[in-house]
């Protein structure tokens, strides 16, 4: 299970990585949700349950749940989709509207703030 | 299908202090019902069926879950810390500030789910498309 | 525990709310957004005054224990940037008065300034690492809404170059939280640093290290990761612009503080060296970017990098004496830079351009506003006895006392490039006689005059009586440095891992 996360993660990184290189502002921005994806993956890992087989949850008794998985891990990526869905919508919203105003996907078109 | 959601999301707002449910889920029930309006009917009539501004109806939402966070400040216990009505009223179920809190959150569900959508809708007449290529495939990611 | 501790989040969180509700009253929201400002304002200098004597002050949000629960504590450190954030605020928001368009302030201006605030004041009084990224993407959401607001297409391109690169940095501290979880089994700073101590994994505890500095250090904009900021800062309103050159690259550097200072202190003893490295071509290269600079806000943009390496030099000396010295620079360079921000758009605001060669002739027409500004360069460039000279001279101390001659070397030529590169601004925008007929050009209007005024008074009044900010600072210093004080004022006396235990059994 672990060896599967961990190449998933590293196969979202690397795409993530690929595509935020691109001069493309769609591939761009396609790179950064895959990054995040790669990210909660990697906080998911991160869990007790995956990685120890025991969530740090104890009952009365000082023995862990039977079938219980690390909540804190689950609260940690749902509060990271939401924030990272969140800004997602905002950046296509961004890029759409920077869309309209240069008239080109192509981020060299976008350097006007940048020449002297 | 709107009054029964509606019900639906007023009991699943409700029912969520301990229970699966609570602001968060009624209010995206609620925003559903009202989207339903708005792709049978089209925004207009969505509008003249409930006149609501769901900016304001959000940022009511966050004023009104903030405030019930203040009585523990005053009461010198840490912010949003929870008072309970010792006997819970019928039919409604337990009344205490994380209830309160929990409408401030619906509203706020409400206020922004909604406003998302009617600007998507409404968006070709705010920003009228310029003739270009590319900006339709860019307006389905956004949807 | 102190339950009031809430104050400065909810004060901005309540005021912002209202602030959209009573939108249609300009002036309703404009107030809302003034008083909880000066709330903000009044309670971050009871902290001030509070914090020196009784150590860090700490509340448990909803009550729950320390290491379970999210802990909001604060120290010297976290008051004294809770205080200066809200005074920052509070001149420019009245500078927003007096500049900001009628389209911005129907479209939410005085709300997302007052998120911002929200953002920064729950980045500076939390405890939890994880919550810490929360704060910061409130405040990165208001500030994306402050840079694009407008709509221009040059606050477009700016903005999501600055969009971007933030949300990187932001995903690589996220990153950075999620090994730390794994690492450390916990998100509580004061028990991270706790079991910091005891956990030997010398490889993953330098890694996280690398994952935070790169983070902390694009928000922050040191040396390879700055790009974002001179290619965006100069396309917003110029309060806008301040405020940001005020705080957004301030809560990086606090967060390089608090987590090189009190989680990975371990690391310092690694990391120190090339912080140091990092800080010497920060300074050398922004100051160099900004002699290319033909425009009033893009050359102060490239000087808040510049001063950035200062701030970082005070962490890379490794010290409590070093993270002292740095908190006085930053303190000083936070208000010096927002106030030039401030007269430099008032100066560009009269000519209606920023652009160098096209103003001029303002010392004559505008004696006062040349008489704060060139006041202003003095204490940046730190002339004694402006509060500059004492933030640069501790540093420079703490430098020479720790052998460090080579940054301290590079840290004094540095002043002497920045003095010339504001001259080039003096120079050019209020010496040169203009081309134009200066006496059309409209006069300075006081409210655009005063916050700038009053944050250079204030650096005037800071190295005067440089005593008692010293003297504060070096307990926030070693506050933020002393581990077991701070475990110990979150946790309880026993420690974290004896709560977690106790807890557990």
């Amino acid at each position: 299970m672990i060896i599967l996360l961990a190449i998933a993660i590293g196969s979202l990184f690397a795409g993530a990585t690929y595509l935020v290189l691109r001069r493309s502002v769609v591939k761009l921005i396609l790179g950064l949700i895959m990054l995040s994806h790669g990210v909660n993956l990697l906080i998911f890992t991160m869990g007790d349950g995956v990685r120890r087989g025991a969530p740090p949850l104890v009952d009365a008794q000082g023995q862990p749940p039977a079938g219980a998985a690390d909540p804190l891990v689950q609260a940690l990526i749902l509060t990271a989709i939401v924030i990272s869905f969140g800004f997602t919508a905002f950046v296509l919203a961004l890029a759409y509207r920077s869309n309209q105003a240069v008239g080109s996907d192509d981020l060299d078109d976008l350097s006007t703030t940048d020449r002297l | 299908m709107m009054p029964l959601l509606m019900m639906l999301s007023i009991f699943m707002l409700l029912r969520g202090h301990n229970l699966p449910g609570g602001g968060f889920i009624g209010g995206l029930l609620a925003a559903s019902a009202i989207i339903l309006q708005i792709v049978a009917f089209g925004p207009k009539t969505a509008q003249r069926i409930l006149p609501v501004n769901y900016l304001l109806l959000a940022a009511f939402g966050i004023f009104f879950g903030a405030i019930w966070g203040l009585p523990a400040l005053f009461a010198g216990l840490p912010y949003m810390q929870a008072f309970w009505l010792p006997e819970p009223i019928p039919g409604v179920g337990k009344i205490g500030t994380p209830v309160l809190f929990d409408v401030g959150v619906y509203f706020t569900v409400i206020g922004v789910t909604t406003k998302i959508a009617l600007l998507l809708v409404e968006e070709p007449t705010i920003f009228p498309l310029p003739t270009m290529k590319s900006a339709p495939v860019e307006h389905e990611e956004g949807a | 525990m102190v339950f009031h501790l809430f104050l400065p989040i909810v004060s901005p969180l309540i005021g912002a709310a209202l602030a959209v509700l009573l939108n249609r009253l300009p002036l309703a929201s404009r107030l809302i957004a003034l008083l909880s400002t000066l709330i903000n304002l009044g309670y971050g200098l009871w902290l001030m005054v509070t914090v020196p004597a009784s150590g860090p002050l700490v509340a448990q949000a909803s009550g729950w224990l320390a290491p379970f629960g999210i802990s909001l504590v604060a120290d010297g450190m976290s008051a004294l940037m809770v205080m200066l954030a809200a005074l920052l605020m509070l001149t420019t928001i009245i500078y927003s008065f007096f500049s900001i368009d009628y389209e911005r302030e129907r479209h939410f201006y005085y709300p997302l300034l007052l998120l911002l605030l929200l953002g920064v004041s729950g980045a500076f009084l939390t405890g939890d690492l994880f919550n810490l990224y929360v704060w910061f993407e409130v405040l990165l959401v208001a500030s994306f809404g402050l840079i694009t607001l407008g709509g221009s297409r040059d606050q477009l391109e700016g903005g999501l170059k600055y969009v971007v690169l933030n949300l990187l940095g932001s995903t690589a501290f996220l990153f950075g939280c999620g090994l730390m979880y794994g690492f450390a089994g916990t998100l509580n700073m004061a028990h991270i640093a706790e079991r910091m101590a005891t956990l030997t994994n010398p490889g993953l505890q330098t890694v996280l290290a690398g994952v935070f500095l790169f983070a902390f250090g694009s928000k922050a904009a040191i040396v390879p990761l700055f790009f974002w900021l001179p290619s965006s800062y100069h396309t917003p309103p110029v309060a806008v612009t301040a405020i940001f050159s005020g705080l957004m690259t301030k809560i990086g550097v606090y967060s390089l503080y608090r987590v090189f200072g009190l989680l990975l202190q371990n690391e310092l003893a690694i990391y120190g060296p090339w912080l140091t490295l990092l800080a010497g071509l920060t300074m050398v290269i922004g100051v160099l970017g900004a002699v290319a600079q033909m425009n009033v806000r893009r050359i102060l943009s490239f000087h808040i990098i510049s001063q950035i390496g200062y701030s970082i030099m005070g962490i890379g000396l490794a010290s409590a004496a070093g993270l002292a010295a740095g908190l006085v620079f930053t303190a000083h360079v936070m208000i010096v830079k927002m106030a030039l921000f401030f007269i430099g758009g008032a100066a560009e605001q009269i000519n209606g351009t920023g652009d160098l060669k096209r103003m001029g002739g303002l010392a004559r027409r505008e004696p006062l506003l040349a008489l704060f500004w060139f006041l202003g360069i003095l204490s940046l460039a730190g002339i004694p006895p402006l509060s500059g000279f004492i933030g640069k001279l501790i540093l420079l101390q703490v430098g020479v006392s720790q052998q460090a001659y080579l940054i301290t070397a590079v840290a004094a030529a540095t002043s002497i490039l920045t003095f010339f590169s504001m001259l080039k601004i003096w120079n050019e925008v209020f010496w040169k006689k203009s081309y134009e007929d200066v006496s059309r050009l409209p006069r300075v209007r006081f409210g655009l005059l005063a916050p700038g005024a009053a944050l250079v008074i204030l650096s005037v009044a800071l190295g005067l009586l440089a005593g008692p900010l010293v003297e504060y600072n070096t307990i926030a210093g070693q506050q933020a440095f002393d581990r077991d004080a701070y475990i110990a004022a979150v946790c309880g006396v026993d420690g974290c891992e004896a709560v977690y235990q106790a807890a557990v059994r």
